[in-house]
């Protein structure tokens, strides 16, 4: 009973996880493929973010006026600086993977993944 | 693909709104000591509302105001800026982003000439990350008809 | 196709949950994470650098030059995208 009161939020990110995973690899559609890995970075980015977080800690900026600043008192600043990285990331490919998109539509005028393979035998 | 029709309600209240999400935006770079935001969010809020400004106006409208080539130069801007004042700090005699060597040429202390760096080093990195979302959107939206600008 | 990739997936998920027993647990303040450099993070912040947000003191001065390689990485998205879809001349 304590080991899912202790690690639900890990089970829930697993399941969303899962989720865009298995967009990545079952649908045709290249742009539901797309949305697929967004959704699966984004569930990496809440889990880093779940693993710095303590009971009774604050927001990590340091209040005003405050004499004695206490590691306790404060979130872990470190998974959100590492986040801030994998968002910037993610959009980033996003970007690109979305150009690269624009030129498979020129050449052959859809996106489905079955008739792109069938057009270029 | 934008399909250009005129209205008068989204023109209008987009043509009031887009100057205070700007100052918003540089309001969140400038406060990123003090309160939850930095380079990358306000870069983006600021991106941002260039977006609004090709969306709700013409394509045009919006390359009145920034060419394709002030964007190129603000993309490259905001890397030199960061790069620049780690070298600046390198030729200072500390290590490469070392902000501590900086108080040799700014009136401040050590403490403060750290805070300074890392302000100039957030607004380099809200440049770049501004310009490089106006640039892809706009990469990804005028389907290769129009021109270098 | 749909079933094998549904079977992947819930192979994947059950090992994925079988992992995360030996994890801590959610909120710990003892957990590794919070225990070797960022108490040292958290506790310097201020009279080091005189910046009171801990996230932009970490991502702009203890980590400055992650921040430079990440500025970079963005900047090349951008060039990436311009090369893909500009077409010059003609």
């Amino acid at each position: 009973m304590e080991l899912i009161i202790g690690k639900y939020n890990y089970w829930i990110y697993i399941s969303l996880m899962m989720i865009g995973f298995y967009a990545m690899i079952a649908k045709k559609n290249l742009v539901k493929k797309l949305i697929g890995m967004n959704i699966f970075q984004t569930s990496i980015i809440l889990f880093f973010i779940s693993t710095g977080s303590k009971i009774g800690g604050t927001i990590p900026i340091v209040e005003q006026g405050a004499q004695v600043i206490e590691a306790g008192q404060y979130i872990n600043p470190l998974p959100h600086v590492l986040m801030l990285t994998a968002i910037v990331v993610m959009v980033s490919t996003f970007g690109v993977a979305l150009a690269l998109l624009w030129m498979i539509y020129r050449k052959y005028h859809t996106l489905e993944e079955d008739e792109i393979l069938r057009l270029r035998r | 693909m934008i399909t250009h029709f005129y209205d008068v309600i989204i023109q209008t209240v987009c043509r009031l709104l887009i100057p205070f999400i700007q100052v918003y935006g540089l309001y969140v770079i400038a406060h990123g000591h003090s309160s939850p935001g930095g380079g990358f969010q306000g870069g983006v809020i600021l991106g941002a509302s260039f977006i609004l400004l090709c969306l709700s106006h013409d394509l045009q409208e919006m390359r009145k105001r920034l060419t394709r080539r002030t964007i190129l130069i603000f993309c490259s801007l905001g890397v030199t800026i960061y790069a620049g004042i780690g070298f600046v700090c390198l030729l200072l005699g500390g290590n490469y982003l070392d902000y501590g060597r900086l108080h040799r040429i700014l009136p401040v202390d050590s403490v403060a000439a750290r805070s300074l760096g890392i302000f100039g080093i957030e607004v380099g990195v809200g440049i770049t990350v501004m310009a490089v979302m106006v640039s892809i959107f706009l990469d990804l939206a005028s389907e290769e008809k129009v021109r270098e600008g | 196709m749909k079933w094998i990739a549904l079977i992947a997936v819930c192979l994947t998920g059950g090992l994925l949950i079988y992992g995360t027993v030996d994890m801590p647990n959610w909120g710990d303040p003892t957990s590794p994470a919070s225990l070797h450099v960022s108490p040292r993070y958290i506790e310097k912040t201020v009279e080091e650098t005189g910046v009171p947000n801990m996230v932009t003191s970490v991502l702009a001065d203890y980590r400055g030059y992650d921040t430079l390689g990440e500025t970079t990485v963005i900047f090349t998205a951008g060039m990436a995208c311009l090369l893909l879809l500009r077409r010059f001349g003609k």
